[in-house]
């Protein structure tokens, strides 16, 4: 017997959860476009229906080409199972759904990006999911606002709109301590820079629309579960702890013990919700990803050499890229994100907002726009787009003040995007 | 069980993890399963997987006193491993890790040995696992058989699940059915990944 190995994060990066398909030979993973799989017979579907075998049903329940982009994810984070579905945003939900019963709280870092803040704030409402938010730069926050109905912790491991690194393991004591699971957002950092499971975290989220599929062209979510976490022993989630009425009193942290959680957000939220992946853009990330760490590497060299360039020009204020020497998270980045900090950041223009209005308009490569992870680089001025719903409070604390532009660096060449930004500030 | 010998994991015997080709092996070559704790329940891990096993051409033996005579999916259920009347190849055990003790005792007094102890996911008992080992038998500990076999032939990905198999050959498919596969021989992963 040989001793066995690891494939390294590359190869799994092209490989994993992607076998020759069986039916035709195809090595490219197939875009399985149905809504349906034919049963073997009365039995095989009864048993598909009662989680009693492993298969596919319909796609809104799962999908063999979005199950590739799932194992994929998995595989990358070292997760023991991970769920696909329409966006990061449904990814989050479903997530909560799980975890949390009406009345319940969860504790959330300020430093988020501002969808979430929105839709922990404001669409959680509506089911009495209560937020309480903690500051990641101070971590007794944290610990302050564990209360016996907190049920989850969630924080991002890079937050958008940039340049803030989060102590992810000391936040995962807390958690621990608290007995609720660490919840960490990896959409900036992708698993080629931090894979938050080797530093306590028990659930994974993504917008894979960013840096995973990295080309601007497909919304995608994914929820990876780290495996860890104990929900039986917990017994304080009866999603995965008691007997479920629907799967004739099947206990699903029982039955499917570490991958449970995932299960039980594919069974429960992913059937009763439904913001299901479709198996196109499934198959767009995936193709992303088999380049992911060559283009990430390459986002975060590119994002330095602009961040240093930032720094010394005139009419930049100042330059929040956790990646620069001196920067107030550079000791972070270099124990949880040493391959670089990622690709996006915010910089402070000496003009205030005006400038950053005219900055955006005057620039001629970089487009403007909601997004982040693309190949081309990306402008926002985020108090005027992303940040503008919140309050101006809150736009300050999520550090999305009226001077502040966010770049996503893209993989063009550095002095090409360098040039585009000397002209527009000139101009602006 | 010709390759037996060379199934016995000797090394460091943590069992914290396992080779992949070991427990391949053993799903590859073992034909009839003892299944001690078996549950009537159709919500039940015990009956879930006896069903699932009996599908993939396993003969599963249930065995439960309370339900002892009687027959479930199709099988005799036995009081006990010793009632059984024909050589078994492995012991599942669905019961938790302190009657996994006594359980193992009675496997081991079974004439022929069981070739394999298996425990099922979160029942570990080091103790009898030393005392199976010292026979020569294999035990396997917190696993799950019905996880393993879908994990070995890639059907678990059809769930999102991470098998840790990286191969670049074909999966093989069930004689029948669209969507079932079966195992392979060991040695067609060129990770050996430990789990």
């Amino acid at each position: 017997m040989t001793e066995p190995k690891a494939p390294g994060f590359s190869t799994l990066a092209i490989h994993a959860g992607a076998a020759p398909d069986p039916a035709t030979g195809a090595r490219a993973t197939p875009i399985y476009q149905t809504t349906s799989f034919v049963f073997d017979d009365v039995d095989h579907a009864a048993s598909l229906f009662g989680l009693q075998a492993f298969g596919n049903i319909y796609s809104r329940l799962g999908n063999p080409t979005c199950a590739v982009l799932e194992e994929r994810v998995a595989a990358l984070e070292g997760g023991t199972a991970a769920l696909g579905v329409a966006s990061g945003h449904a990814a989050e939900f479903l997530v909560m759904h799980t975890l949390l019963q009406p009345g319940d709280e969860f504790i959330a870092s300020k430093k988020l990006y501002g969808g979430s803040i929105n839709q922990f704030n404001h669409s959680y409402k509506n089911f009495d999911w209560r937020v309480k938010w903690a500051d990641p730069d101070d971590l007794s926050t944290f610990e302050a606002a564990v209360s016996e109905k907190t049920k989850a912790i969630f924080i991002e491991s890079i937050a958008n709109p940039g340049g803030v690194i989060v102590d992810i393991q000391a936040i995962a004591d807390i958690a621990h301590r608290a007995g609720v699971p660490l919840i960490v957002d990896n959409t900036m950092a992708t698993p080629y820079l931090i894979r938050p499971f080797e530093h306590g975290a028990d659930i994974v989220v993504h917008s894979a629309t960013k840096f995973l599929g990295g080309h601007g062209n497909s919304v995608a979510g994914v929820i990876v579960d780290g495996g860890r976490f104990d929900w039986i022993k917990s017994g304080r989630y009866p999603m995965l702890s008691k007997p479920r009425p629907e799967y004739n009193g099947m206990v699903l942290g029982e039955t499917f013990g570490n991958f449970g959680f995932a299960i039980a957000c594919r069974v429960l939220g992913l059937r009763d919700l439904g913001p299901a992946l479709s198996p196109f853009n499934a198959f767009m990330i995936l193709t992303g990803i088999e380049t992911l760490p060559l283009r990430m590497q390459r986002h975060c060299d590119n994002a330095l050499k602009v961040a240093q360039h930032l720094q010394r020009h005139p009419k930049v204020a100042w330059v929040s890229y956790p990646g620069l020497e001196g920067d107030k998270y550079n000791g972070l980045a270099k124990r949880y994100s040493p391959k670089g900090a990622g690709a996006v950041f915010t910089f402070g223009l000496k003009g205030g907002y005006d400038a950053g209005v005219a900055l955006v308009s005057n620039l001629k490569m970089f487009s403007h726009l909601a997004n982040i992870g693309d190949t081309r680089s990306l402008v926002i001025h985020p108090a005027s787009t992303t940040h503008r719903q919140l309050t101006a409070e809150q736009q300050t604390q999520a550090g999305a003040g009226p001077e502040v532009v966010r770049l996503s660096i893209g993989l063009e060449d550095v002095e090409d995007i360098i040039a585009d930004l000397d002209e527009a500030l000139a101009a602006s | 069980m010709a390759r037996r010998r060379g199934l016995v994991y000797h090394s460091r015997m943590t069992h914290d993890a396992y080779p992949d080709d070991l427990i391949r092996g053993i799903l590859h070559n073992v034909k009839t399963i003892a299944l001690v704790g078996y549950s009537a329940n159709s919500a039940r891990p015990s009956w879930i997987v006896t069903k699932y096993l009996l599908e993939r051409g396993y003969t599963v033996v249930p065995v439960n006193p309370g339900l002892a005579g009687q027959q479930q999916l199709g099988q005799t259920v036995y009081g006990s491993l010793k009632d059984i009347p024909f050589p078994i190849d492995m012991v599942e055990i669905f019961r938790n890790s302190e009657a996994a003790g006594p359980i193992t005792d009675e496997a081991l007094a079974l004439d022929p040995l069981p070739k394999v102890i298996w425990m099922q996911l979160s029942v570990r008992n080091d103790e009898a696992a030393a005392r199976a080992e010292a026979k020569g038998v294999t035990v396997i500990m917190n696993r799950c058989p019905k996880i393993e076999y879908g994990r070995l032939s890639g059907e678990i990905g059809w769930q999102g699940i991470n098998s840790r198999i990286i191969s670049s050959k074909r999966a093989t498919m069930a004689a029948k059915g669209f969507q079932k596969r079966t195992l392979g021989p060991p040695g067609v992963n060129p990770f050996g990944t430990r789990r």
